[in-house]
């Protein structure tokens, strides 16, 4: 406080000082003076004038001096276009702003687009197309492209490219994105409504599930009125930074945290030696510190040392600073090859062997024996970081005896569990109250932020905000396993498969999370989604001093499914064998067994997969001109039976242009399986307004399962989709969903809300027929209202007559999934498997190793499209975040310390790098998920890198065995070719 | 703790260069900031007592025709080097370069003046406008100046701009009948993406011969790199695949690649230059008819 006067009181001086200089010096007549002593600024029509405070960035005077929350930051380095905001009429980054610079200047936000609560039709076509998932990137988007119709009223589809290439969405519905714009640019035109989207309904739908139906939290995210856990501010709320380890592998000697102790506004500094309760927490296994003490070994970089509360995020962050810690360094284990060879340090008091996970199906020697051939090759995949845009934030809040903590969390409850345990207290006195999650996809499932936000407001008796910054998020929570997988594969020759053998060396980083589950899904699919006689798999589970692995959508699938459909795509080359047909003659079908032993019994909708795309690439490549125009191929359109789909092409007049199409397929499990309780509360109730609530701590990331949940509940009561309200993520108020994860929560908590609705209906019926005394079969929902004995009671009059009746007209509802048996017993070990086929086409630059992905074609079996738009999202978002992994992103590590410690690092797909996508949707429906369906979230993705690797070889002869894509590399081995050729 | 003290903001050329000299230092200019405030943010760049904010000097925001000439103020924004009709008509290779530079938000806030006061030895819009031969306009205490582009570096991020001077502008000649450039680059898009190379050529023709040529690549060396050698060797050559060939061999022996890490070994900028070399050439001669 001292030093802000004494500070004001400098900048007084040299205001008079500067003022005389330049009055001096250039004689100028009065008060223009270059240092402005106030603010003024037209934000969204209304007129502000402030003081200027020195240093401050536009988005934090928009955000926190007038609390227009809306405007979002994601990286805070100007890469991702989240903050954009319109200033005298052009965008620009608020991040990266001096607010100074906004003087005299006329602001427009996300808030003040809509006007007198009139959607602009930008923000009505966002929702109506779908194309608010997540939604924290909304704001961006929108503003980005509102500027761009401001010039350009009419937009083509290469404007809309070249105005958002910078505007980053991680959900990445950027087809949607690129058609809500365009709907809304005809609208503004015309001055008619927005255009409907042009998305098929379930080929089965019922009066609401199966239909388009928007997000129940769209309007709210289109307007920047949508609450985040970093929007909120509560009174005397302190701030907290985390000092990190900062290497990889050490013993803590000594901390001196006295400087911080010292430092101006900090309220309280805490080590491992304030907790009041277990210093250890963690998913499954409990191997994770809260902090590192002295004495104790630090397995990551990412490892806390330290926490501080500060009565500002500066003067908390330049605390941690001042902490000095004395580390004892070791040898670092940097893969995890490395760290199961003999003589390595080891990590973990049990070893460094997280697991070894093993399948066995007959014996593949005997598969080897009989096949006419054997190839087998190794693989490698890097981590993968989510890059969600909303950066982790957590809020704790002390009141009473409890506390209570605000985050976006994957697993609610089990935030609780661990939360608790830390502060040693009984868990019901921690309430998670789950806030709006700007996407997971898996980096949401652990503790971040919540135990240190906790420990601090519980020793301060303040609430105590953890807002992690872009670098903080890439370094700490847990990525997706870097893997090596070995693959031998036996055919015979017309293409039988009989024998795979496949080990996998995964690396789970310093701490367990979820690694054990997913490497167990990655060694159970290790051998694709086909029917082989002999399969064994071996994975080593290991510890590292990289950044912990958990769960990251495809858990684990995504790198053993990329091995596997190589290795097909060289066998049906080897063989020459149709690769497209070598894949329909082994898929799993019904009565086929797994390699696990599980018997399809029904829903394995691979084949229809497979055909739908052939056909689909029928169409394209038989009306594709290029193909045909330097070949003697005759082909009628559409009927071109014996067209080679994989031939590659030059383009015209720019020959170094090599386009063809990629294949692959895969499978995915649905839930948790191997044997958990897979288990899911939903409540319903009826409120006196005629209206329903739907509640269950599963959790919202951007997915859409808030609006499977209303639209089940609306099917089951028959009333509008509107007419429910949904509650999640909060663990006083509503029971526990279990963790979303595993493509589980449409099939669980998509039962539980049913079954949930289902019995409440039943409790009506029971309670109007007693009431009218009549037969229960008399009595019928209809849109919205109840019939009874020719009256037509509306939802209001059958609350009366619920609480007339002393009838409570809530019920809870526990859902338990099909048993499941664990790896190892055979039998079912999942409830169900979604499968997906897709064929990419790239075009690569012989010139320069580039390679652009044009146009992908995406069939996924999901039982029963429940939600058509939410479903249209996964499955763009799966492609391009597929294409992402296939061509652009690689978590870098370099002896445990973290290269790609920046978003301007790590690269995700923006839409320059999106194809054309074609969904397909196969709806083969398992019998005991709601109305049929099963999960979608991860599978979308899977297919997609192998799709491209495999197209990649295609065109120009250049097989691929790690991810990403390398340019240089490519470029390389084409000349090696060539040589070869020329040889 | 904060990022600056004091922000000033001159509206004349006059009171930035006298705020520069005279304002609590360490007092550095800024303009669309965009770079700056990323490495203020990170730590990248040492904390600062004044920033002097360029972009209210009207002059600096200037483009126009001047004395035969075309006049880029140093504070003009890339959208609008981008959307000018002058300088589509003059100045292909820095629209094409300008038009590169992130999105359309940091289009509208960096600058051109930003880009070569940075230093860095391959800013896509510093080579689009070193090929042109452009001269840059330098005030300071004693006066104003006028200085070849090129010899404003010193090494990577390193500006031969004192800590007083601005850069006001930058003078470009206008383009004639059958004088035109192009500008190309390549980016990694794996991991650390970031341009790997880049090249800007203009050229002037007659018939079917180069009568001069004018090439800049980055990066090559510490400081943007004008390919003197090449230029020699195409001036009042045939346009053909040999000239074209002996170009490229040229350029490869007077061209010096490094290794980064993690971006693009110097093997890869050798094939890639020969290849930007021939699409720059060949796009600037079709332009030139």
């Amino acid at each position: 406080m001292k030093s802000k006067g004494l500070f004001k009181r400098q900048k007084v001086l040299l205001k008079i000082v500067l003022r005389l200089r330049t009055a001096l010096r250039s004689g100028r007549k009065n008060g223009e003076n270059m240092k402005k002593t106030q603010l003024s600024l037209t934000v969204n029509g209304q007129n502000y004038t402030l003081d200027p405070i020195p240093g401050e960035i536009l988005s934090d005077l928009l955000r926190k001096r007038l609390h227009l929350t809306g405007t979002k930051i994601a990286c805070g380095e100007a890469e991702c276009g989240a903050c954009t905001v319109i200033m005298d009429g052009e965008p620009v980054l608020s991040c990266s702003t001096p607010a100074e610079r906004a003087h005299g200047k006329t602001i427009t936000t996300i808030e003040g687009l809509a006007k007198q609560d009139q959607l602009h039709p930008l923000q009505t076509a966002f929702i109506k197309h779908g194309a608010v998932q997540c939604g924290f990137c909304i704001p961006g988007q929108i503003m980005t492209s509102y500027a761009l119709l401001q010039k350009k009223p009419r937009p083509t589809s290469d404007d809309i490219r070249h105005a958002l290439k910078d505007t980053l969405c991680r959900c990445a519905g950027y087809p949607t994105i690129e058609n809500a714009i365009l709907a809304a640019a005809e609208s503004l035109e015309t001055g008619q409504a927005v255009a409907e989207p042009q998305i098929p309904a379930s080929a089965t739908q019922a009066a609401t599930v199966g239909t388009l139906k928007v997000r129940p939290d769209a309007v709210e995210k289109v307007t920047g009125s949508a609450i985040f856990t970093d929007d909120l501010i509560f009174e005397n709320m302190l701030f907290a930074a985390v000092k990190r380890a900062g290497v990889p592998h050490a013993f803590v000697k000594k901390i001196n945290v006295e400087k911080a102790r010292q430092a101006a506004g900090v309220v309280r500094v805490m080590t491992a030696a304030d907790i009041p309760g277990e210093n250890i927490h963690g998913l499954v296994t409990l191997d994770w510190p809260v902090m590192v003490g002295v004495g104790e070994r630090v397995r990551y970089v990412g490892d806390a040392i330290a926490i501080v509360a500060a009565e500002t995020q500066e003067a908390a962050k330049a605390a941690a600073a001042l902490i000095e810690v004395e580390f004892e360094l070791q040898p670092v284990i940097s893969d995890a090859v490395q760290a199961r060879q003999e003589g390595q340090p080891q990590i973990h008091e049990k070893g460094n062997l997280l697991k070894h996970i093993k399948v066995r199906k007959g014996d593949p020697e005997i598969g080897f024996a009989q096949a006419d051939v054997v190839l087998e090759h190794t693989f490698h995949t890097p981590a993968h970081d989510h890059l969600f845009m909303e950066p982790e934030c957590s809020i704790a809040v002390p009141e009473g005896e409890r506390m209570l903590v605000y985050v976006g969390s994957q697993i609610p409850y089990q935030d609780r569990t661990q939360v608790a345990a830390a502060l040693g207290w009984d868990e019901n006195r921690v309430r998670i109250v789950g806030q709006l999650m700007g996407g997971g996809f898996g980096g949401k499932e652990d503790i971040a932020g919540q135990i240190h936000a906790a420990l601090l407001a519980n020793a301060t008796g303040r609430p105590v905000k953890l807002l992690f910054d872009r670098q903080e998020s890439l370094l700490v929570h847990p990525k997706r396993h870097a893997t090596q997988i070995k693959v031998k594969l036996g055919a015979k020759r017309d293409g039988t498969l009989l024998a795979a053998k496949t080990e996998l060396y995964g690396d789970t980083g310093a701490y367990a999370s979820l690694g054990e589950k997913v490497l167990t899904r990655a060694t159970t699919h290790s051998a694709g989604p086909y029917k082989i006689p002999h399969v064994h798999a071996d994975c080593y589970a290991m510890y590292t001093n990289n950044p912990p692995a958990g769960a990251f959508r495809g858990f684990g699938v995504l790198q053993s499914a990329f091995a596997f459909e190589t290795m097909i795509d060289k066998l049906a080359e080897m063989l020459e064998i149709d690769r497209i047909e070598l894949r329909r003659k082994n898929a799993l079908r019904v009565g086929d067994e797994t390699s696990t032993g599980q018997i399809m019994r029904e829903s394995a909708g691979l084949v229809e997969c497979i055909d739908k795309v052939e056909a689909e690439m029928k169409r394209l490549v038989g009306s594709d001109k290029l193909l045909f125009e330097n070949s003697n191929v005759e082909y009628s359109n559409n009927e071109s039976p014996n067209i080679d789909l994989f031939k590659a092409r030059p383009v015209p007049g720019a020959e170094h242009l090599i386009r063809a199409w990629g294949f692959a397929s895969a499978f995915k499990n649905t839930g948790l399986g191997g044997g958990a309780d897979d288990t899911s509360g939903a409540e319903v109730e009826l409120y006196e307004d005629g209206s329903f609530q739907v509640r269950s701590a599963a959790a919202e990331l951007g997915q859409g399962l808030v609006t499977v949940m209303r639209m089940v509940v609306a099917e089951e009561l028959s009333v509008a989709a509107e007419q429910v309200a949904v509650l999640v993520m909060d663990t006083d108020l509503t029971p526990n969903g279990g963790p979303t994860t595993a493509s589980r929560q449409t099939y669980v908590t998509g039962n539980a809300s049913r079954l949930a609705a289902k019995t409440l209906r039943e409790a009506i019926t029971a309670t109007l027929a007693e009431r009218y005394d009549q037969p229960p079969e008399k009595i019928h929902f209809n849109e919205g209202s109840v019939r009874v004995n020719g009256h037509s009671l509306t939802m209001q009059e059958v609350y009366k007559e619920m609480k007339a009746a002393g009838k409570n007209p809530r019920v809870l509802y526990e859902y338990h999934a099909p048993e499941t048996k664990p790896l190892g017993q055979g039998g079912d070990m999942h409830i169900a498997f979604s499968f997906a086929t897709q064929a990419a086409e790239v075009e690569v630059n012989t010139d320069t190793g580039e390679v652009r992905v044009l146009r992908v074609i995406s069939a996924n079996d999901v039982g029963r499209a429940i939600n058509p738009l939410g479903l249209r999202g996964q499955v763009e978002g799966g492609v391009v975040m597929g294409v992402g992994q296939a061509l652009l992103e690689n978590f870098i590590t370099k002896d445990g310390m973290v290269v790609t410690d920046h978003m301007s690092r790590y690269r995700i797909p923006s839409i320059v790098h999106t194809p054309e996508i074609t969904p397909i949707i196969v709806e083969d429906p398992t019998k005991d998920g709601p109305y049929g369906a099963k999960g979608v979230g991860e599978i979308v993705l899977i297919p997609t890198p192998p799709a491209i690797t495999n197209a990649i070889y295609n065109a120009v002869g250049v097989r691929f065995d790690s991810l990403p894509v390398d340019q240089e590399q490519l470029l390389w081995a084409m000349e090696e070719n060539k040589r070869e050729l020329l040889s | 703790m904060s990022l600056w003290k004091e922000y000033l903001q001159p509206q004349t050329v006059q009171e930035a260069v006298e705020a520069l000299a005279s304002a609590p230092p360490p007092a550095i200019p800024i303009a669309g900031g965009t770079d700056l405030m990323i490495d203020l943010q990170q730590g990248h760049h040492a904390p600062v007592h004044t920033l002097v904010d360029l972009t209210g000097i009207a002059e600096m925001r200037a483009l126009e025709i001047r004395a035969g000439q075309l006049f880029i103020g140093a504070g003009v924004p890339h959208n609008r080097i981008v959307e000018s009709a002058l300088v589509q008509e003059h100045a292909q290779s820095l629209v094409e370069s300008c038009g590169l530079i992130g999105g359309p938000q940091v289009r509208n806030s960096a600058t051109l003046g930003g880009n070569v006061a940075h230093a860095l030895p391959a800013a896509d819009g510093m080579i689009g406008l070193l090929a042109l031969e452009a001269e840059a306009q330098v005030a300071s205490p004693s006066g104003r100046r006028l200085q070849p582009l090129h010899e404003l570096f010193l090494g990577p991020g390193k500006t031969a701009l004192k800590a007083d001077e601005v850069l006001v502008g930058f003078y470009l000649p206008l383009i004639k009948a059958h004088q035109a450039s192009a500008f190309c680059r390549v980016m990694r898009a794996q991991g650390i993406a970031l341009p790997i190379l880049n090249l800007a050529a203009w050229l002037e023709r007659d018939g079917e011969t180069i009568r001069a040529a004018q090439i800049a690549v980055g990066p090559s060396g510490p400081v943007p790199f004008r390919a003197r050698q090449t230029e020699a060797f195409l001036a009042g050559k045939v346009f053909s695949a040999e000239t074209i060939a002996g170009a490229q061999e040229t350029l490869l022996a007077e061209a010096k690649f490094r290794t980064s890490a993690a971006r693009a070994t110097a093997e890869y900028r050798r094939e890639l230059v020969v290849v930007l070399l021939k699409n720059a050439l060949s796009t600037a001669w079709e332009r030139a008819k």
